[in-house]
């Protein structure tokens, strides 16, 4: 009985999302409503569960949460911890006008992280990398000739790279040659755009026929 | 004629000698042992035992702390065993034991198979002594050699590993800093236009022009991805747009932690341009972590307030294609910027216009016009010209070392080539 509850109320509540296919609707109202009224709470519960008590609670209180928190049984109150949670107190300065400056205090650590320890990530996978494996002979030699197909594949490889970062190269002013290996390099970025597009469409349909597998076996269970 | 005689005299010698050989010879093999006895037939074949050779155990077996990590491991070395022969199946893998005491019990941590000479153990704490010792694994029996230790696990301060990163990253750094330096010091810094970045003041008097809302979506992710950031900056920078035309601005977001930045952007932003009674709280309002429902509140809020612009500036993931579908079928202006690869082309096919990828790190230094972020910028380009001259030399060597087979070219090529290895 709880079964075919729960899969009329899914299947309902799947076609008031579609019903905005048509035009906005008060079935698709209240469908997002409710998905954005529940999804906040549950999200809100999972950032106490998952960050707050294990990352925080649990440290320096070990004691009040080892019931309910997979920890180890001797575990010791580490009072470092205390840091952020000054930091997230600070935030909740923003609740009180008077002293709501406090709260770019933690703003500004949490972007100042995030832009240091990018730049250590960026500069391995975007820069390094690129780099390390866009360095492989232009002219590719098999069994004593050349190897037409891999030959052509690492020229489109090296071109493509060269013009692409021309085309992000924001110093110089795109006309004449440098222009014109500029306009390439997009011309590289669109064909790959258009590849990328392709292929996500086809997951998305596999998605949308995932949906309509699951209205017709609650349609099966109907009949 | 006499009838033959039947006396043995008779026989011939060679008739004679082959019947002495046909009676003597059970008695031959009866005394060399060959002949089975009798009742033989009846007794059980036994196979005798094999017998497995003991095997020469790891030899040079080294324990230490692993150098450039985090601490939490210990590396295991060793020379195979010499019975460890390829094609032979003598040797079924080795076995690491562990202790903390060169006296106590080893209890078998892990096993590698045969031929192997390292092990990275990885289960152990920081600043404790443990001892190893490797075992050779026979058919039957194991041998074990001298234990080793103490070895300590510690962490390092300095990864050697990533020395060539360090360099790259000062030789960035350093034009970063020197661009920063010129533009403070009033030197006009060239930076070409993007279409994108000119549309924004178009996009921002159409929406002024027809009374209609802006909508300015800055992502779906934290503050801790520098698409937020950057697209946060662009938001101050239509902010103050929108407060000079008194245009409704809209900003929805899906990370708490944005909505507080958003806030604080925007604010700073309305009294810089001497408008601050304009700004209001609830322009950057919280819906909801969850990315769908996120999608379908500001899918509601488009179709209901029909806004005449909406900017798509951060990072996205699914959702992109259903948002800008969305505001292009109530008729709004779309300007989008992100930089994740997969979700740019749904961007290309339903936006206006669209910045790609380090466009948008580039119109947030464009708009702000800040002396910090466009020194960055060209210290950026920097980084791209030195790029682009390593993959050209770097591709020229290994093309001619490929053809030309010249030692010297080959040892240039993989030498250039190890400058940019990443090591983990």
């Amino acid at each position: 009985m709880a079964q075919t509850l729960e899969l009329w109320i899914a299947a309902l509540l799947t076609f008031m999302i579609f019903s905005f296919l048509y035009k906005d609707n008060p079935f698709y109202k209240f469908a997002e409503h409710l998905f954005v009224g529940v999804s906040a709470a549950y999200w809100m519960v999972i950032g106490i569960w998952s960050t707050l008590m294990p990352n925080l609670v649990a440290r320096l209180w070990p004691s009040s949460v080892s019931g309910f928190i997979n920890m180890p049984e001797d575990a010791q109150p580490e009072y470092h911890f205390i840091i952020p949670a000054i930091f997230g107190i600070l935030m909740l300065t923003r609740l009180v006008e008077r002293i709501s400056w406090l709260s770019r205090w933690a703003m500004a650590f949490v972007i100042g992280f995030a832009a240091g320890t990018n730049f250590t990530r960026y500069l391995q996978s975007d820069f390094v990398g690129q780099i390390y494996n866009s360095m492989y002979p232009i002219i590719v030699k098999a069994d004593g000739g050349f190897a037409l197909g891999a030959t052509i594949s690492s020229i489109v490889l090296i071109v493509g790279v060269i013009c692409a970062l021309i085309y992000f190269f924001f110093s110089k002013e795109h006309t004449g040659a440098f222009g014109a290996a500029s306009r390439l390099g997009i011309w590289f970025l669109m064909v790959t755009f258009g590849a990328a597009f392709g292929y996500t469409v086809m997951a998305r349909i596999s998605l949308l026929t995932g949906r309509i597998q699951f209205l017709g076996s609650w349609l099966a269970s109907i009949f | 004629m006499a009838p033959p005689d039947r006396d043995c005299r008779h026989f011939s010698k060679p008739a004679l000698l082959l019947s002495l050989v046909l009676f003597l010879s059970p008695v031959l093999l009866l005394c060399t042992g060959n002949l089975p006895e009798a009742g033989a037939q009846e007794t059980t074949l036994t196979i005798p035992a094999i017998v497995h050779p003991e095997l020469a155990t790891p030899t040079n077996v080294e324990a230490f702390d692993s150098p450039s990590d985090q601490g939490g491991s210990i590396t295991i070395t060793w020379e195979e065993s010499t019975d460890d022969v390829p094609g032979t199946t003598l040797v079924k893998g080795y076995v690491i034991l562990r202790s903390e005491s060169p006296t106590g019990d080893f209890e078998e941590i892990s096993s590698v198979p045969p031929h192997a000479e390292e092990y990275l153990d990885t289960s152990v704490r920081n600043n404790t002594d443990y001892y190893y010792k490797v075992g050779v694994v026979g058919a039957e029996q194991t041998f074990l050699s001298q234990t080793v230790g103490p070895a300590v696990a510690k962490q390092q301060w300095f990864n050697s590993r990533k020395v060539n990163l360090l360099f790259i990253a000062l030789i960035l750094t350093f034009a970063i800093i020197l661009y920063v330096f010129q533009a403070k010091a009033g030197k006009k810094l060239y930076i070409r236009r993007i279409s994108g970045i000119e549309a924004v003041d178009e996009a921002v008097g159409r929406a002024t022009e027809m009374g209609k809302p802006i909508l300015f979506i800055p992502g779906i992710q934290d503050m801790d991805n520098v698409q937020t950031v950057a697209g946060l900056t662009i938001l101050a920078s239509v902010g103050k747009l929108t407060a000079q035309y008194e245009t409704k601005l809209e900003v929805p977001v899906s990370r708490s932690l944005v909505m507080s930045t958003g806030r604080e952007t925007l604010k700073q932003a309305y009294l810089s341009v001497g408008r601050p009674d304009l700004y209001s709280d609830d322009m950057v309002h919280y819906v909801t972590d969850e990315q769908f429902g996120y999608v379908a509140a500001v899918d509601g809020i488009m179709v209901r307030e029909k806004p005449a612009t909406c900017f798509y500036m951060g990072a996205f993931f699914a959702e992109s294609l259903i948002l800008a579908e969305t505001g292009n079928s109530v008729g709004a202006i779309q300007i989008a910027g992100t930089a994740m690869p997969t979700q740019l082309p749904f961007f290309v096919a339903a936006c206006d216009y669209t910045l790609i990828g380090e466009e948008l790190f580039a119109a947030s230094a464009y708009l702000s016009g800040d002396e910090k972020m466009i020194g960055s910028l060209k210290g950026q380009d920097v980084g791209k010209a030195i790029a682009m001259f390593f993959i050209l030399v770097g591709a020229v060597l290994a093309t001619a070392a490929s053809l030309s087979g010249n030692e010297a070219l080959t040892g240039a090529s993989d030498w250039l080539r190890n400058l940019f290895t990443l090591n983990f």
